[in-house]
């Protein structure tokens, strides 16, 4: 279960945003400027609240009155970014155990065949990231956060730098994701794709909750 | 046409100890100040930043000078050093190295801070949400990707220290087998009567060293480049 309640001042924006959420995929909607990503940013430990808490499965990982501020490599939480950032000086496979190798798990390859064959992302292990088409990098990515055993998946606009057939070809992989029970706080400004994805929407306009619930508010 | 004498031979191998022991020793420090400069801010940034490049702009008989007043055997740190833990480096090589480090160090920050302040700060955040702690984000990410800037600055240092001869004179003098480097060797010569031939065979030597340490940099760089790129 994954409670937030935080403030946080960026410039002239203020972001004030609490909710809690028991879905295996909470969808954070809004138009761009919302402060969706700025709300993941701090799920992820990369950017602090000024006031506020933020706890995952009981455990507390920001808490500004009591100077609580879990750094994000001890979060154990996936991001997906939307521009993918895959390490252009390793090839994919080093890519895809980068997460295994900073959190010293032992090597599973049990787990790391199921995630190369969900994502068909097997025949691209030797290939560097510049040679790897849009989609791809976003699978690979994908991968990678998997591969780090995280508790808890974040996504920002995975589909959003990517073309209609493209994301056409990433989505069910994102559905075979959900699917497989890792909770997910997946962050879109499509209603479309977010009915399809999430199982409670948490809906941000000018960094303000205005709705929360199942997948109805989206309509 | 190259016949080297013993001292002429002493000189050239004593310019390349002194440019490559500089420049292995400094390039560690010459990281970390880059590091700090490209990505923290603290109190006296400006000021540190302004000390590095000193030695660019003072003439160099004056940080020769400043070296000697400090860590000479009667300086205020050379005098403990000598004392306490025994290391002496006026008139010693390891002081020519010194002073070579010294001069050679602002153009050894310069590149590798550069091609760190380039490092994609995206990278270095996806590494850290991935399980690495911030000196292994530096390890794994920032310093792979700051190679080509880090050979760079390697190789503009060690040109410099190879080439130094102001502050080395000033610090450590010109004692031939100790001290004097190709340039203070070539400038011994010049002022000696029959000494234009052994000048030209040693500017010979340092045109050539010159050439293959940027023709071997510019290799090394391309294939950095290359590797980074993911090709």
């Amino acid at each position: 279960m994954l409670r937030v309640d935080v403030r946080k001042q960026l410039g002239e924006f203020s972001l004030e945003a609490a909710f809690q959420s028991e879905g295996r995929v909470t969808g954070l909607f809004g138009a761009s400027g919302a402060g969706k990503t700025s709300l993941v940013n701090m799920i992820a430990g990369l950017l602090t609240p000024d006031r506020g808490t933020i706890a995952l499965d009981g455990e507390v990982l920001d808490d500004t009155a009591k100077r609580i501020h879990v750094p994000p490599y001890r979060r154990r939480i996936g991001y997906v970014f939307q521009d993918a950032r895959l390490f252009p000086h390793l090839d994919v496979r080093q890519n895809l155990d980068y997460g295994r190798r900073m959190n010293a798990l032992a090597a599973d390859p049990a787990q790391h065949k199921r995630v190369t064959d969900l994502l068909d992302i097997g025949p691209l292990l030797d290939r560097r990231p510049g040679k790897l088409s849009g989609g791809e990098r976003q699978r690979v990515a994908l991968g990678r956060a998997l591969l780090s055993k995280p508790r808890l998946l974040l996504m920002d606009e995975p589909l959003g730098s990517l073309d209609e057939g493209r994301k056409v070809e990433i989505l069910p992989y994102l559905i075979r994701l959900r699917d497989e029970g890792i909770p997910m706080v997946y962050v879109s400004h499509d209603a479309a794709e977010l009915r399809q994805l999430a199982t409670q929407i948490v809906m941000l306009r000018d960094g303000r909750v205005t709705s929360f619930g199942g997948v109805k508010v989206l309509s | 046409m190259l016949d080297i004498t013993p001292t002429e031979w002493t000189a050239i191998l004593l310019s390349l100890r002194v440019a490559v022991i500089a420049t292995l020793v400094a390039t560690p420090f010459g990281i970390a100040l880059a590091w700090l400069l490209a990505r923290r801010e603290f109190w006296g940034k400006s000021v540190v930043d302004a000390v590095v490049h000193l030695p660019l702009v003072l003439p160099p008989v004056v940080t020769g000078y400043l070296l000697l007043l400090t860590l000479g055997r009667r300086g205020l740190v050379g005098a403990w050093l000598a004392d306490h833990l025994g290391i002496v480096f006026a008139f010693r090589w390891t002081g020519a190295a010194l002073a070579c480090g010294v001069m050679s160090f602002p153009l050894l920050v310069r590149p590798i801070r550069l091609s760190i302040e380039a490092v994609d700060r995206r990278l270095e955040q996806a590494a850290s949400t991935l399980g690495a702690a911030p000196w292994r984000v530096f390890t794994t990410v920032t310093l792979p990707l700051a190679l080509p800037g880090i050979l760079a600055g390697m190789v503009l240092g060690f040109a410099k220290a190879i080439g130094e001869f102001g502050a080395t004179i000033t610090f450590v003098s010109n004692i031939p087998g100790e001290t004097q480097t190709i340039s203070s060797a070539i400038y011994a010569l010049i002022s000696t009567p029959a000494g234009d031939a052994a000048a030209m065979r040693l500017v010979l030597i340092s045109i050539t060293i010159a050439f293959a340490a940027l023709i071997g940099a510019e290799w090394f760089a391309r294939r950095a480049t290359q590797r980074l790129h993911g090709n």
